[in-house]
C-alpha cells in the first residue's frame, strides 16, 4: 500500500460519519432534511389523530377519556428515547470530541423536556378520573419526574458555563450519570408495586380493540418522534451558527 | 363513527376536561416550541448578516481616498 494514501480515518464509514459529523457539512443537509420531517411529522399527526378520536372504540372500563393514551404513551416513550439519544451524542462527544456531538445534545434537551412535561401533564390529567388523583409518589410517576428535573439540570448546567466546549462536558457528564434513570422508568411497573398500569400494548379488550388502539398510538408515537427530529435540527442549526459565528464558511452560508 | 352530535364528540363522554387538556397541552407547546426554535435561529442569521454589513462598510470607508 501506498503510505502517502493512509489517513488516521481510512475506514469509509468513518470518514463517512466525520464527513457528516463537520459543521460546514450538516448544516445545510440539516436545512434540507428538515422540511421533510415537519412533512411527516403533519401527516402522521392527522392520520394519529384521525384513528385516536374517529376510529378508536369507546373503552368498556375507562369510557372516552382512556384517549388520552395517545397522546400520553408517544409523550413518555419520546422523553425516555430523546433522553438516550441525547446522552449518546453527549458519549460521542467525550470519546471523539467531535464539535458537533455536544450541539446535537443541546439541541434535544428543550425537546426532551418538553415531552417529559407533556408525560407528566397527560398522566396528571388521566389519573384524576381513573385513579381519583392527580399525582402519587409512585416508582413510575416519581422516576419520570427525575428525568424531567435530569433535562432542566443539563439545561441549566449548560447554560451557567460560558465556555461552550466546557458546557459540552459538564453536560455530558451530567447526561450519562442520569442514563440509568431511564430503565428505572421503563422497568418501574414490573419491579415495584404501583398504581400506574403496565404496559398498554398489551391491554387486551377484543382483538381488534387493542389493534386500534395500536395503531393510534404507533401513528402519534411517529408523529411525536418526526417532530421532535425536526424541531431539533431547526435548534442545532441556530446553535451552529452562534458556536460558528466567526468561522469562514458561516460568513460564506449567510450569502 | 361512533359519535352522534359534535356536541357529543366535544363532551368525550363527560371527560371533556381531561381528554381536552392533555391534547390541548400537547398542541399548544408542540406549536411553540417550533417558533422559539425558528425565532432563536432568525435572531442568530440577523446579528450575523448585520455584523458582515458592518465589517463591509468598515472596509469600504478605509479604502475611500481621503
Amino acid at each position: 500500500m501506498n503510505p502517502s494514501t493512509r489517513t488516521p480515518t481510512a475506514h469509509p464509514l468513518s470518514r463517512w460519519l466525520f464527513h457528516y459529523a463537520s459543521p460546514p457539512v450538516f448544516y445545510p443537509l440539516a436545512g434540507r432534511l428538515m422540511p421533510w420531517f415537519w412533512a411527516l411529522a403533519a401527516l402522521f399527526g392527522v392520520a394519529g389523530l384521525y384513528v385516536s378520536f374517529f376510529v378508536a372504540p369507546t373503552d368498556a372500563v375507562q369510557g372516552e377519556a382512556y384517549r388520552i393514551i395517545f397522546v400520553h404513551v408517544p409523550a413518555s416513550w419520546m422523553s425516555m428515547f430523546i433522553y438516550l439519544v441525547m446522552a449518546f451524542w453527549a458519549a460521542v462527544g467525550l470519546v471523539f470530541n467531535t464539535r458537533l456531538s455536544g450541539m446535537m445534545a443541546q439541541a434535544l434537551a428543550p425537546t426532551g423536556a418538553l415531552m417529559a412535561v407533556l408525560s407528566l401533564w397527560t398522566g396528571s390529567l388521566w389519573g384524576k378520573p381513573m385513579w381519583g388523583t392527580w399525582w402519587v409518589w409512585d416508582a413510575r410517576l416519581t422516576s419520570e419526574l427525575i428525568l424531567a428535573f435530569l433535562y432542566i439540570g443539563f439545561i441549566a448546567l449548560q447554560a451557567s458555563i460560558d465556555d461552550a466546549r466546557r458546557a459540552d462536558k459538564a453536560g455530558a457528564i451530567l447526561a450519562l450519570v442520569g442514563v440509568v434513570n431511564v430503565p428505572v422508568i421503563y422497568f418501574s411497573v414490573k419491579w415495584w408495586n404501583t398504581l400506574h398500569q403496565g404496559a398498554s400494548v398489551s391491554m387486551t379488550k377484543s382483538p381488534s380493540m387493542a389493534q386500534t388502539m395500536l395503531w393510534g398510538m404507533l401513528l402519534m408515537a411517529l408523529c411525536f418522534w418526526m417532530y421532535a427530529i425536526a424541531v431539533a435540527l431547526t435548534r442545532v442549526r441556530a446553535i451552529i451558527l452562534e458556536r460558528e459565528a466567526a468561522t469562514d464558511w458561516v460568513k460564506h452560508a449567510l450569502e | 363513527m361512533h359519535w352522534n352530535s359534535v356536541g357529543e364528540f366535544f363532551a368525550m363522554g363527560g371527560r371533556a376536561f381531561y381528554v381536552w387538556g392533555s391534547f390541548g397541552a400537547c398542541a399548544l407547546l408542540m406549536a411553540v416550541e417550533p417558533i422559539l426554535a425558528q425565532r432563536r435561529a432568525r435572531a442568530v442569521r440577523d446579528t450575523l448578516r448585520r455584523e458582515k454589513l458592518a465589517d463591509e462598510l468598515d472596509r469600504t470607508l478605509d479604502r475611500s481616498p481621503g
